[in-house]
């Protein structure tokens, strides 16, 4: 079926003369709802709760966007995307901006008409194995059964870690994140690999969590973000400054419990973060540069969260996913989060 | 002058059907062109490039399960041929499968024993009302719950079967094993003239011979008494549990199994339907004058109904074919890396290039089925009637 998805994908490509796609902006206020591709089911990062609302941080990026044009962050329609229809997806126009764990590569920014606005979780690949394997170094894998879900970087990745180590292997390709669970705990394979978030959030699921250990090395960069259509620079700003005003929020201390306080703040960058400073004496705030109302940041922080927010409800130590900023904290606390400045 | 032009063209039955097919040829011309014009806009306007250069890229990834040596550092092309292989490979055991197995349920479906017909008859109408997919999932989520690698069941020895295949001795083939080879191929090949020479003489004499029974006899016993003048040039590597998996020896992979179970066993269904409506459609005089002749039942089955079962079996087999060799692109449900999987998932992916892979992958499934087809009904005009009978 996904094959059929994807051929359909490449028929519109090849059967329609585009309409414009300059206006992204345009064409979802005319829509009314924001359309995001998103994961087709990753615990924390975007997975439908109980309720059948999709949550996670992924998910959160494209809430952000909502709340920034709509001041609405739930006009979100989200088309789950397998990890290789997702950039046929986005290609040929049915989705506005793709948000769902995928990495920033040099041929996916430039050579298929994708544009990266940003990374909202730095990741790495790792190996998660059971713990009575009694194995503690991905360099002890010599040998070993390896489930990879396929369409991703990742099994360019193992081939090159066991290539350069001299370690063979048997490659167990599976198609989507639930296709490896079952394999990997069938005993199918001996060793999972994906993006150690991935590891992370399969492993919450598992019926029992302790029984499995991800292995300290991690064997490439996966800055995972959100992407566009290359070609429409105006949209692309819109998400990246959506991002960005998490990660700024995050900075300043403005929460979404304390964000109409923070409309009283003295500092200048929060105000104009907020829609409180007019951009010189034009009468208006800094939406204005973006094709947006001046309150567009206020409704993230105030519907969205923080970045910090965000993190804690979906991924945090607290959560069953339980991950660590690590990399993914502010520059300022040790991490290399950084956004540019708000003016 | 004109006018008798124009009139040609309407009523003058030749000229009118070659300037309607002119102008349907000429139509379809625009419509392709017209489409890959629209394409190549489409592609260009998104900053998407194309061409077919990713095809001697490095593909960067493993496929472990493939005929042919391939490793990260081999070309996407590469990736392709192991694709066609290992969809040749599925599609080949599974049609051979499909057809022993299909007679042999349609034949017990005329049987007239009860408990065989009856049991024959729920195989066919399970299978076939189940979507083959579903078929293919289960056989496989059955084989990845054998017991686990550690405690893989081991029998006749040299046998594991856990739930990553079933490891068996690989054969090794020493100096002069060619030699038995080519005995046996040359037995085949003598034993079908023999057959001819018997058969001539039959047809001579009214002396008939047992020649299935020398056939077997030659084409068995040649190679045989080779192997052994030889020097038994032949061993075998056994698989010894090392580390993480066995190492040495032969395995048939659980995706490779599914996969040729749940095509093999699904079309088998619908082959056993044809075979037996092939069967039923020889009429009933056949098969009592031959009785009445005085021919054995095996006899009548053999000489008499499926010769002439073949002329109704032989088309609608053909589909079955098709069918199944198309259906082997359901791998990509449980990871068996055929060419839609490999070539047509992963290379699509790391290339980003849909609309050529697409193409590729169509087109190769295209000639396949043909050659299917062409091989098919090359067969079928042999099994037909012959001159005015």
């Amino acid at each position: 079926m996904r094959q059929l998805k994807s051929l359909l994908m490449a028929l519109t490509l090849v059967l329609f003369t585009s309409t414009s796609f300059a206006a992204t902006l345009d064409d979802v206020k005319a829509r009314g709802m924001l359309k995001c591709g998103s994961n087709t089911g990753l615990a924390g990062f975007g997975l439908p709760n109980d309720a059948g609302v999709w949550e996670g941080i992924d998910v959160d990026v494209c809430r952000a966007v909502a709340a920034a044009v709509f001041g609405d962050a739930t006009k979100v329609e989200f088309v789950p995307t397998t990890s290789k229809v997702r950039f046929t997806v986005l290609q040929s126009g049915e989705i506005d901006m793709l948000s769902r764990n995928t990495t920033w590569t040099l041929q996916r920014d430039v050579e298929l008409g994708l544009e990266f606005v940003g990374v909202n979780y730095y990741d790495g690949q790792g190996f998660m194995v059971p713990a009575s394997l009694g194995v503690s170094s991905a360099s002890e894998l010599d040998g070993a059964s390896v489930c990879i879900q396929v369409g991703t970087t990742t099994e360019m990745n193992l081939a090159d870690y066991f290539s350069a180590n001299g370690m063979s292997y048997e490659a167990v390709p599976v198609e989507t994140n639930s296709e490896a669970d079952a394999a990997y705990t069938a005993g199918r394979c001996d060793v999972y690999t994906t993006d150690a978030s991935g590891l992370y959030a399969s492993r919450a699921g598992y019926p029992d969590p302790s029984a499995h250990v991800v292995l300290p090395e991690i064997v490439s960069k996966e800055p995972l973000g959100p992407s566009v259509r290359h070609g429409d620079g105006a949209w692309a700003d819109i998400v990246r400054w959506s991002l960005n005003a998490m990660i700024i929020a995050e900075e300043k201390g403005i929460t979404s419990s304390n964000v109409d306080e923070m409309k009283n703040s003295k500092d200048p960058e929060v105000l104009r973060l907020l829609g409180v400073a007019q951009v010189g004496d034009t009468g208006a705030g800094y939406g204005q540069w973006l094709g947006l109302s001046d309150d567009w940041a206020y409704q993230i922080i105030k519907q969205v969260g923080n970045y910090s927010e965000s993190f804690e409800k979906h991924i945090g130590p607290n959560t069953p996913i339980n991950i660590q900023r690590g990399l993914n904290a502010l520059y300022k606390d040790g991490g290399i989060l950084y956004a540019p400045p708000f003016r | 002058m004109q006018n008798n032009f124009l009139r040609k063209l309407i009523f003058d039955e030749k000229i009118r059907s070659i300037v309607i097919q002119t102008l349907v040829i000429g139509f379809f011309a625009l419509l392709v062109y017209s489409i890959s014009q629209t394409t190549a806009y489409n592609l260009e306007k998104r900053g998407i490039g194309t061409g077919f250069e990713f095809l001697g890229m490095s593909a960067g990834y493993d496929i472990s399960f493939s005929l042919i040596d391939f490793t990260s550092k081999d070309t996407h092309l590469r990736a392709y041929y192991v694709g066609v292989l290992n969809t040749l490979l599925v599609s080949i055991c599974g049609i051979f499968l499909a057809t022993i197995l299909g007679f042999l349920v349609g034949i017990i479906r005329l049987s007239s024993n009860w408990l065989f017909r009856n049991i024959a008859y729920v195989y066919v109408e399970f299978t076939r009302n189940v979507p083959v997919l579903l078929q293919i999932i289960l056989w496989y989520s059955i084989l990845i719950h054998l017991p686990k690698i550690k405690k893989a069941i081991q029998f006749f020895e040299y046998f594991y079967l856990s739930n990553r295949g079933l490891y068996s001795p690989a054969p090794i083939f020493k100096e002069g094993f060619s030699v038995v080879t080519w005995s046996f191929i040359l037995a085949i090949i003598f034993s079908f003239f023999l057959r001819k020479f018997l058969k001539n003489k039959q047809n001579q004499t009214g002396k008939q011979f047992p020649i299935f029974s020398i056939m077997s006899a030659i084409i068995i016993f040649t190679p045989v008494v080779f192997f052994y003048i030889m020097g038994m040039p032949l061993e075998f590597e056994h698989p010894i549990l090392k580390g993480f998996n066995f190492k040495g020896g032969m395995v048939i992979r659980p995706e490779f199994a599914g996969m040729l179970l749940g095509l093999s066993i699904y079309t088998a269904a619908f082959i056993s339907e044809t075979v037996r409506s092939g069967i039923i459609a020889v009429s009933k005089g056949q098969r009592e004058a031959s009785q009445a002749l005085g021919l054995k039942s095996s006899l009548v089955m053999r000489l008499i109904v499926i010769p002439q079962a073949l002329r109704v079996i032989i088309p609608p087999l053909t589909s079955q074919y098709l069918n199944l060799t198309k259906n082997s692109s359901l791998g990509i449900a449980i990871g068996y890396s055929d060419l839609v999987h490999g070539f047509g998932g992963i290379s699509l992916n790391q290339t980003g290039k849909a609309i050529e892979i697409m193409l590729i992958v169509m087109v190769t499934y295209l000639i396949m089925s043909l050659t299917i087809s062409v091989l098919m009904n090359f067969y079928n005009r042999m099994v037909q009637f012959k001159g005015n009978a």
